[in-house]
């Protein structure tokens, strides 16, 4: 690795990091040589602990083609297992399509969302105030390869920017601050900046969110999501908007917005032909630092979402992620109840998740529902793309809770009929 | 109704019709018992009601997290900080064993229905339970049309539906049932004589005494009933079995439910039933002695009891006097007492007073909650003298005594109810029985007079053939019937021919025929009155679950749901062990919507308590802060009606505070409230008012809103306008204002500005003070 690492340089880095939102997106475009005598077939991003803990997703592509043609072609990512690397940065590597042979270059796109990196200051502050925060990273970008040329670009909300650190060359253009370009810096050199600047973007931060998809072959499919909002915010900002948007799959019904404590009684639902949008409003505005939490359910046609693969499995295939538009969320669990007698469910999600397998029991069940559970940590909106769950089912299962029924009333009457025919009194009636 | 038809058909398949038919209008009577209390889910959500049925929904949950032992072990301490209560045995266990264990079996078999959804749905089901219930018991009264109708008006009475409809979780909803049962199985006991009866008629007492304090009523009104049948020489085996084993096993089975224990053989409400207990063995001896015998002896035997027997009953006497003397409360409950004397409550304990539901009705309330049924009980009650039984002479002297009751607190009317109906169900069915039987006995001589009308003919041959057809052995005496029954003579006669017609139909009248018509019409006018009535009463009336509000504007319906959004708050942005302190009122919901420890609920077991949050919402700013900061208090929350015009809010309510602080501590006034003893909250107010907490939390920054600070409720400008909160800081107002909150500012900063001031004068008195001030009970006085 280490001879590896040597052989490869950055000749130019560009960062541009958009923190607009509470999330902070961020666009590398890291042009690699290899500068050494073997062939490379990966290139390393390292990130400092601290971002590493927030890193939602990572994403790298290549452009191919020319300038008109030109298509991004996905990479795949994985954590590089290298512990050698100083100060616990963690490294991820991009696998190139085709090794890099020595003298030749590519360009590689990496595109990558952080959860949680503005932090309010002042902490507290009153309704009229604008909210300050500050944004802390690097002039220039950790990596394990020499960097050649650098130039790293932040984007505020709004042209009022409190203070940022010099390191010179920088300059700040309208709501953009550069810093750059700088030259030949060594493996692994950082040089900390932070930029304090206003944001009045609402910090809606979903703690928690727990998706229940249930599948139910007589046709429809019902979700339940059970959110805990929080306004991350400087404590006592303002007003929220207290107008959330969600987005929910086109041809939904029955449904329905409501707490532990009863119905919230402030939605609208927009459905048209595409899709449908619901409008919410928490019971109460939150102010910086408050908390709310509630559920959304609602029914949706079966056949929208559920298909028979080549091979006769039946799959799911549903968004992962948050329906709340532009919302992050800390800690989202999907759970997929599929029908009572499914077996062998597993699950395709295009991005790495913990999963495993548990048991639900709902209307009259015996056996129980398979329940397929994912996790995942720090989910962004680039998260919400469709995933699957395979699973077999044999469709006489869907008559075994209604002839349950069936057979359970039979027995009543019959029961009934016995009692009415059978002379039970001890004493003997003339 | 359906029952005429019955009575009349002799053959085994007419009354296996009748049955049938009868057992369908039953299904429909409970089908549209449940379904007429639906009104409030549909027009608001499936959501627990008012007060007290959110402390009910609070201890299920309870139960079905932690299981009926920790249940009755329950010592709760998220209210009445510090003392907290020990729930398990001061709360009338019935309704929530009822919904848990409703529940229970649903999640064993895998039907995930939310406890919430089963509390909501409790009071419906046990309301088409009840109208069964009324259907035995009047069925064992006066047959079975008088049991359907019955059943049928008590589905849709609107006393009941006002505290059962869905989502109403409280105890009477289920306890109107047990009332009923219990009687029935008293009655059916009484009829039968029947020791199985007499068993479960304990059991289902037992099951009444779980659920509502009102069981008092039944242990006192079946021994007066036992003793008007001793008194009226209607003594019998079947009366004695149907009291003996309720009192025993009844009082045995009382004293296992914790709340009760030992007030069932201690309190004076159980008196009663032990002295008729010992007279009903004394008769029941005597009767026993004169069987055996002569009647000579028996004389002699008479006197020598006579004597025998009243000594004992003075030394019975003077032990159950000095029992009664050596209970600490006399034997007598504050709220019994209110019952026996009603101006009691008003002058000694403004607590019960200060509740709406104790106060005496209203003529109107009588109207709105029982409506046509007023009218018919004098009918009832006559009819149920003709002949009387012992189970009718049971329903007079339940009506007799349920009408005075209801004269006393409103929330007795529930109590009336059931009797009433049972009562019109008794007139209308005898009503209908006559009526129709005169229709039916004039129509074919109607029909033969004009001739010419042979399709009538016909006609009445058909039904003839049909009557044939079903009543084989009354094919002889039937086609005679007809045109022979010209006058009450001959119907007599002919009468006396059918052989299984019961004897009480010899002296029943038969009307003329158009007045017959004329009045079936008008009894069904009447019944769709009160259908009619009941329906709008439902959906209008008593659906409301008054934590949800709703105003209809030019603009359309609009909702007020400040409650729960101030409680959604409470409960996710304090810290969880927060004590929150507001008036009692507010007690039960915010333990269990917010989940917060309060100070005081609608349990009001402890008055001074009460008193002293009354007291601090009384008190000026500082003397309130100490009393709040002393019980721990971090929030506190005043519910204010003046922006959108609730009038149930705090400042309405605040008049009772003043009275029940005033009632323990004394330096609270009320007359320094009150301008010329005139309650106002304008220009005119007194300063003490002006400077109290409550007018201050409710009023602060009130003029911001429309600049003048317009009060809608009490329809003023508020008397002073502008002011700062020193001690208090608001944290929290509802949409609509109607819920604000306000968090106590910490000690710290005020008492080191304070220290600072001091130092200069001397050094030992601020320790002297704090400690003074610890030691003393109440620092404001």
């Amino acid at each position: 690795m280490d001879s590896f690492r040597s052989n490869c340089c950055c000749t130019r880095r560009c960062l541009q990091i958009d923190v607009t939102a509470p999330i902070t997106r961020v666009f590398l475009t890291l042009k690699v040589e290899n500068a050494g005598t073997s062939e490379v077939s990966e290139v390393l991003v390292a990130f400092p602990p601290t971002e590493a803990e927030h890193l939602a997703i990572l994403k790298a592509s290549v452009a191919e083609g020319k300038r008109k043609k030109k298509t991004y072609v996905p990479l795949s990512v994985n954590p590089s297992g290298s512990p050698d690397a100083p100060n616990d940065a963690q490294l991820y590597s991009v696998s190139l399509r085709s090794p890099l042979k020595s003298g030749e270059a590519t360009t590689v796109e990496v595109l990558y969302v952080l959860t949680h990196l503005l932090e309010p200051f002042p902490a507290e502050i009153s309704q009229s105030e604008p909210q300050l925060v500050y944004y802390r990273d690097s002039a220039t970008l950790l990596s394990p390869y020499q960097i050649v040329e650098q130039i790293t670009s932040i984007k505020t909300p709004s042209n009022k920017v409190e203070s940022f650190t010099r390191v010179d060359p920088t300059s700040r253009v309208g709501s953009e601050l550069r810093y750059g370009p700088y030259h030949d810096h060594g493996p692994y050199s950082y040089s900390p900046v932070i930029v304090h600047f206003e944001n009045n973007n609402p910090f809606a931060v979903v703690e928690e969110l727990v998706r229940e998809i249930e599948i139910s072959h007589w046709g429809s499919l019902q979700i339940r999501d059970h959110y805990k909002l929080k306004h991350a915010g400087a404590r006592h900002k303002g007003v929220f908007s207290r107008h959330l948007l969600i987005k929910l799959p086109p041809r939904v019904h029955s449904v329905y917005y409501r707490d532990e404590i009863g119905n919230i009684s402030s939605s609208h639902l927009h459905i048209d032909s595409q899709k449908s949008e619901l409008e919410i409003e928490p019971r109460y505005p939150l102010f910086g630092g408050w908390k709310a939490t509630f559920t959304i359910g609602y029914g949706l046609p079966l056949q929208d979402f559920l298909f028979e693969s080549h091979d006769g499995r039946r799959y799911l295939n549903f968004s992962f992620g948050c329906p709340l538009i532009e919302t992050m969320v800390d800690d989202l669990t999907v759970k997929v109840i599929l029908p009572e007698g499914s077996r062998n469910p597993t699950a395709a999600v295009p991005f790495p998740v913990d999963q495993h397998l548990e048991m639900t029991y709902s209307y009259l069940d015996v056996v129980g529902r398979t329940t397929v559970v994912l996790q995942k940590r720090n989910v962004v909106p680039e998260h919400n793309i469709p995933f699957q769950v395979y699973y077999d089912f044999n469709p006489i299962f869907m008559f075994a809770e209604p002839l349950m029924l069936i057979s359970a009333v039979f027995l009543f009457f019959v029961a009934c009929i016995a009692y009415v025919h059978v002379d039970l009194s001890i004493g003997k009636s003339s | 109704m359906a029952a005429s038809s019955e009575t009349k058909g002799e053959g085994t398949l007419r009354k296996a019709f009748g049955g049938v038919l009868g057992f369908f209008i039953l299904l429909l009577i409970g089908a549209l018992a449940f379904s007429i209390r639906l009104f409030s889910v549909i027009k608001y959500e499936s959501v627990i009601h008012e007060f007290d049925p959110y402390f009910n929904y609070r201890v299920t949950q309870f139960l079905t997290k932690n299981g009926i032992y920790d249940f009755w072990n329950w010592f709760d301490d998220r209210t009445w900080y510090p003392l907290g209560r020990v729930i398990g045995g001061t709360v009338y266990p019935g309704l929530t064993l009822t919904a848990g264990s409703i529940w229970w079996l649903l999640n064993n078999l895998n039907i995930p229905l939310s406890v919430e959804t089963v509390c909501v749905f409790t009071a419906p089901i046990f309301s088409a339970n009840a109208s069964w219930a009324t259907y035995l018991l009047t069925k064992e009264v006066k047959g079975t049309g008088a049991g359907l109708t019955a059943a049928a008006l008590l589905a849709m009475v609107p006393s009941y539906i006002s505290r059962s409809v869905a989502g109403s979780y409280d105890n009477e909803a289920v306890a109107i049932f047990a009332l009923i049962f219990t009687f029935y199985l008293y009655t059916k006991t009484l009829n039968t004589g029947s020791l199985f009866y007499a068993t479960l008629n304990a059991l289902s007492y037992f099951y009444m005494v779980c659920s509502w304090g009102g069981y008092t009523f039944i242990i006192n009104l079946i021994p007066m009933h036992v003793l008007l049948c001793i008194v009226t020489g209607r003594y019998s085996p079947r009366l004695y079995i149907a009291y003996a084993p309720l009192v025993v096993l009844g009082t045995l089975l009382a004293s296992l439910v914790p709340v009760v224990g030992f007030n069932a053989v201690m309190t004076s409400e159980h008196f009663a039933s032990f002295l008729v207990f010992i007279i009903i063995h004394v008769v029941a001896l005597v009767y026993y002695i004169k069987g055996i015998l002569s009647p000579k002896m028996f004389k002699v035997a008479v006197t020598l009891v006579v004597t025998i027997g009243i000594a004992v009953c003075c030394a019975v006497l003077a032990i159950l006097i000095a029992l009664v003397a050596s209970s600490p409360t006399k034997g007598w409950s504050g709220r019994s007492l209110s019952l026996l004397d009603p101006t009691y409550a008003s002058k000694y304990i403004p607590i019960i007073a200060s509740v709406s539901e104790h106060q005496p009705p209203t003529w109107p309330s009588y109207f709105m909650d029982i409506n046509v049924l007023a009218f018919l009980v004098p009918a009832g009650i006559v009819a149920c003298f003709l002949p009387l039984s012992d189970a009718s002479s049971f329903m007079v002297l339940y009506i007799t005594t349920s009408v005075y009751f209801s004269g006393v607190m409103v929330r007795l009317m529930l109590v009336l109810a059931p009797a009433a109906c049972i009562m019109s169900g008794i007139a209308l069915s005898e009503a209908f029985d006559v009526f129709t039987r005169s229709i039916k006995l004039q129509l074919p001589k109607l029909f033969e007079s004009p001739p010419g009308s042979g399709d009538i003919d016909s006609a009445q041959d058909e039904v003839v053939k049909v009557d044939n057809k079903a009543a084989t052995d009354k094919s002889e005496t039937a086609p005679k019937e007809r045109p022979s029954k010209k006058n009450r003579k001959k119907e007599k006669e002919i009468v006396e021919t059918t052989i299984k017609r019961p004897l009480k139909a010899k002296r029943l009248l038969v009307l003329p025929l158009e007045a017959s018509a004329v009045a079936i019409l008008l009894l069904i006018i009447l019944g769709a009155f009160y259908v009619v009535h009941c329906v709008w009463a439902a959906a209008e009336a008593y659906s409301a679950p008054s934590i949800v509000l709703t105003s209809h504007s030019h603009d359309g319906l609009h909702v007020f749901d400040d409650f729960r959004e101030a409680y959604a708050w409470l409960r996710h942005n304090t810290d969880v062990d927060d004590k929150v302190a507001s008036w009692w009122d507010y007690g039960y919901q915010t333990t269990a919507m917010a989940n917060r420890t309060v100070i005081v609920d609608n349990n009001t077991w402890n008055n001074t308590h009460i008193a002293t949050v009354g007291t601090a919402m009384s008190s000026t700013e500082k003397p309130a802060w100490e009393i709040f900061n002393s019980l721990d208090v971090k929030y506190v929350l005043v519910v204010f009606g003046g922006l959108v015009g609730y009038p149930s809010d705090d400042i309405n309510k605040f008049l009772w505070m003043v009275r029940i602080g005033g009632g323990v501590f004394p330096h609270i006034r009320e007359p320094d409230y009150l301008r010329d003893g005139q309650y106002r909250i304008d220009a005119q107010a007194t300063p003490t008012m002006l400077n109290c907490l409550m007018y201050k939390l409710s009023y602060y920054r009130f003029v911001e809103t429309d600049g003048k600070g317009f009060d809608r409720v009490r329809r003023t400008e508020i008397g002073k306008k502008h002011f700062k909160l020193t001690h208090f800081e608001e944290v929290f107002t509802t949409h609509h204002w109607m819920v604000r909150i306000y968090k106590l500012k910490p000690p710290k900063n005020r008492i080191r500005g304070k220290s600072k001031k001091s130092k200069s004068n001397s050094k030992t008195s601020p320790s002297n003070l704090k400690r003074h001030g610890n030691l003393k009970k109440n620092p404001w006085q």
